[in-house]
């Protein structure tokens, strides 16, 4: 009993790193040479706009949201202390620092890297890949590359994109309704955000979740049982695997970034 | 969709994401220190620092002229030695001033404030390098605690 | 007719192939003539479909040579691979169109990968082929809104883009009601010899396959059982070639799946 449950994590573990091979193959065929943009140019544009501009919707309303709410817990427990006019830097610095990259990662990976994993298992299913490969084109390079490129250098842009919107959002329920000086606002943000270790350490993180969800993304639709329950589960399988993958990274990447 | 039409939406997108940059870098983050490179170092041992930590303001009279860039511990002495960096717009601080470790209202962070002392023809300017002599180290509550009770032991 | 008088342009030599522990095939050698048409027979779940990845490079065997024209499949880089691939083409069971293009699009596709045509004449060379299949009409549709057997031609017009020397069909025939099964065997006949292609038609539709083929190999059991022209294989010995040419429903196939005695079994119930 206790010898099948050893063979069953036994066999889960090299299925796992085997998955790890084969995503990272798939990597560096994708990667490989260099990238010819100038032709393949409206395949870029497409995908960019698949992954990046459809995304916006999402990202504003829910940057706006939390920043809203941001502002009104922090005003609630800062006003015990005296402290109303930390409430900048409270909703700057938690949006900075954390929110904005990981919440910004995990929608990212429920919208576009569902939808980019269930696109790549369809086509994997109606042969599309493999037609692909015998007309002597590679599908890495047409298919999966302006994916790849599309995912890490948006979702940045998104993340930046939803911090700002909570930081005006924050200001919209802390100054306009709440009465918190705006000046105070400003300022404060000011004095206790840096440039350097706050606003860039953000950027590192989102990027490196980019890549994060973006890859597991692309494999699992790659890799997909080409039947429709096949697709099913990698799509189930990148949301999850994607958002864990992210939360863990932020743990090292904080304790690495912030630890002290 | 056309090329065209695509194309013009994701331009779109990315000036928006360059417009939260520029939001970000300068309405948000300080770009007051971190913007000018110019600056030059002092250094100034301490019996204690406190809470300080590397990146603490560096203030005169609550204005900010430069951050703590380095902390260590003499070998020798066993006394800490901080670095600060100041911003060179500031570079006529006599050799008489003197360094605080202060902090900012009563729980929030702490900082290094700055008294110019008095000048006159003996005196000489700090420059690059040089070594503040006076300091006062910072505040341990129990020190003060020890002490009010002492004082109120002898009355 | 002497299969073996002009080179062959594909030449399979003692192919072994294995999926796992399952033998798919055994030393297995065939040949393919050029400018006919050569059907490959069998029983489903054989690996016909697999013999053709073999062909196109898609799968490595375990021993054995593929030989196309002057070059070894199996030993090719991928560079070679895939310029020996632009001389061939798939025709895939579903199609396999791209389901984000045009029909025109689709077609026009490995026109605009593989050469630097300007697009006047590109859209002459897919004209020309859409005709040649009957579909220039259709050209502007999406592949959602064509029926199988339009989805079928329009991926042979995609097939035969690039003028390629070997086309290979999976299965083309299968599920077609009998117009569109029509018009595929005549494609199929015509753009081979219009064309000078040489084709490979896996299936198991014996009668549509014998109307067109110059000459037919029956794989089962994981080796050629027989082979020749359509009337040499009408005539030939082995009980097996004989039960799937003709459709029987019994003999070496067994028509009952393998189950312990019959008596027996019901007995067991009453108890």
């Amino acid at each position: 009993m206790i010898l099948d449950k050893l063979q069953q994590v036994g066999a889960a573990t090299l299925e796992t790193i085997q998955g790890f091979g084969r995503a990272t193959l798939m990597l560096a065929g994708a990667l490989w040479g260099r990238p010819r943009f100038v032709k393949a140019w409206p395949l870029y544009i497409k995908q960019f706009y698949v992954v990046g501009v459809l995304s916006l919707l999402i990202i504003v309303v829910s940057g706006l949201f939390i920043g809203m709410v941001l502002a009104l817990q922090g005003y609630t427990v800062l006003s015990k202390f005296g402290a109303e006019q930390m409430l900048g830097p409270l909703v700057a610095l938690s949006l900075l620092r954390e929110l904005g990259p990981v919440v910004t990662a995990l929608l990212f990976a429920g919208r576009a890297g569902s939808a980019l994993t269930a696109e790549i298992g369809l086509m994997k299913a109606t042969e599309q890949l493999s037609g692909m490969e015998m007309m002597a084109v590679d599908p890495l390079r047409r298919i999966i590359a302006p994916r790849l490129w599309a995912g890490v250098i948006c979702m940045p842009l998104l993340a930046l994109i939803f911090t700002a919107v909570g930081i005006l959002g924050g200001h919209l329920v802390g100054v306009d309704w709440l009465g918190v000086d705006a000046g105070g606002y400003w300022s404060a943000m000011q004095a206790n955000v840096d440039f350097e270790q706050d606003v860039l350490n953000g950027i590192i993180k989102s990027t490196v979740f980019a890549f994060l969800v973006t890859v597991i993304a692309l494999h699992k639709g790659f890799d997909a049982v080409p039947t429709s329950e096949g697709i099913s589960r990698a799509t189930t399988q990148t949301v999850v695997t994607a958002s864990l993958a992210v939360l863990g990274f932020d743990f090292v990447l904080t304790a690495v970034m912030f630890g002290g | 969709m056309t090329t065209r039409k695509l194309e013009i939406l994701v331009g779109a997108f990315v000036a928006l994401s360059i417009a939260a940059l520029m939001l970000l870098a300068l309405k948000v983050a300080n770009a007051g220190v971190a913007g000018s490179d110019q600056s030059y170092q002092l250094l100034a041992t301490f019996d204690n620092i406190g809470g300080l930590k590397v990146r603490s303001p560096v203030k005169v009279g609550g204005v900010v002229v430069g951050r703590v860039a380095n902390i260590h511990l003499d070998p020798e002495q066993f006394q800490p030695v901080v670095t600060l960096e100041i911003n060179s717009s500031y570079n006529n601080f006599p050799e008489t001033s003197s360094l605080a470790i202060l902090t900012s209202g009563l729980l929030g962070e702490q900082y290094i404030g700055l008294q110019p002392g008095f000048v006159d023809e003996s005196v000489e300017i700090l420059g690059n390098g040089d070594h503040i002599e006076d300091t006062k180290s910072a505040i341990v509550l129990e020190e003060l605690i020890g002490q009010f009770l002492f004082n109120r032991g002898n009355q | 007719m002497d299969n073996t008088v002009a080179k062959p342009l594909v030449d399979i030599q003692n192919l072994t192939f294995s999926r796992g522990d399952r033998v798919i095939y055994d030393d297995m050698s065939m040949q393919f003539a050029r400018g006919k048409v050569t059907a490959i027979m069998g029983p489903s779940g054989i690996g016909k479909t697999t013999l053709l990845r073999l062909i196109g490079g898609q799968l490595k065997p375990d021993s054995g040579h593929i030989w196309f024209e002057n070059q070894n499949i199996p030993l090719l880089g991928r560079r070679d691979l895939y310029q020996a691939r632009k001389k061939m083409s798939m025709l895939f069971q579903s199609g396999a169109l791209f389901s984000d293009m045009t029909v025109f699009d689709n077609v026009a596709f490995p026109i605009r990968e593989h050469t630097k045509l300007p697009e006047e004449i590109i859209r002459m060379m897919v004209l020309m082929k859409l005709e040649a299949v009957g579909l220039r009409g259709a050209r502007d549709l999406m592949p959602a809104e064509l029926s199988g057997g339009m989805a079928r031609r329009a991926a042979l017009a995609r097939a035969i883009a690039l003028d390629p020397q070997l086309v290979m069909y999976d299965e083309p025939f299968a599920g077609q009601d009998p117009i569109s099964m029509g018009v595929i065997v005549r494609l199929i006949r015509s753009l081979n010899d219009a064309l000078g292609l040489t084709s490979i038609v896996v299936s198991h539709d014996v009668n549509e396959v014998m109307s067109i083929a110059d000459y037919v190999y029956v794989v089962a059991e994981r080796r050629v059982i027989g082979h020749g022209t359509p009337e040499q294989l009408r005539q030939h010995e082995s009980p097996l070639v004989q039960q799937f040419l003709q459709g029987l429903a019994d003999g070496p196939v067994p028509f009952h799946f393998k189950a312990a005695d019959y008596a027996q079994e019901l007995m067991e119930l009453k108890v």
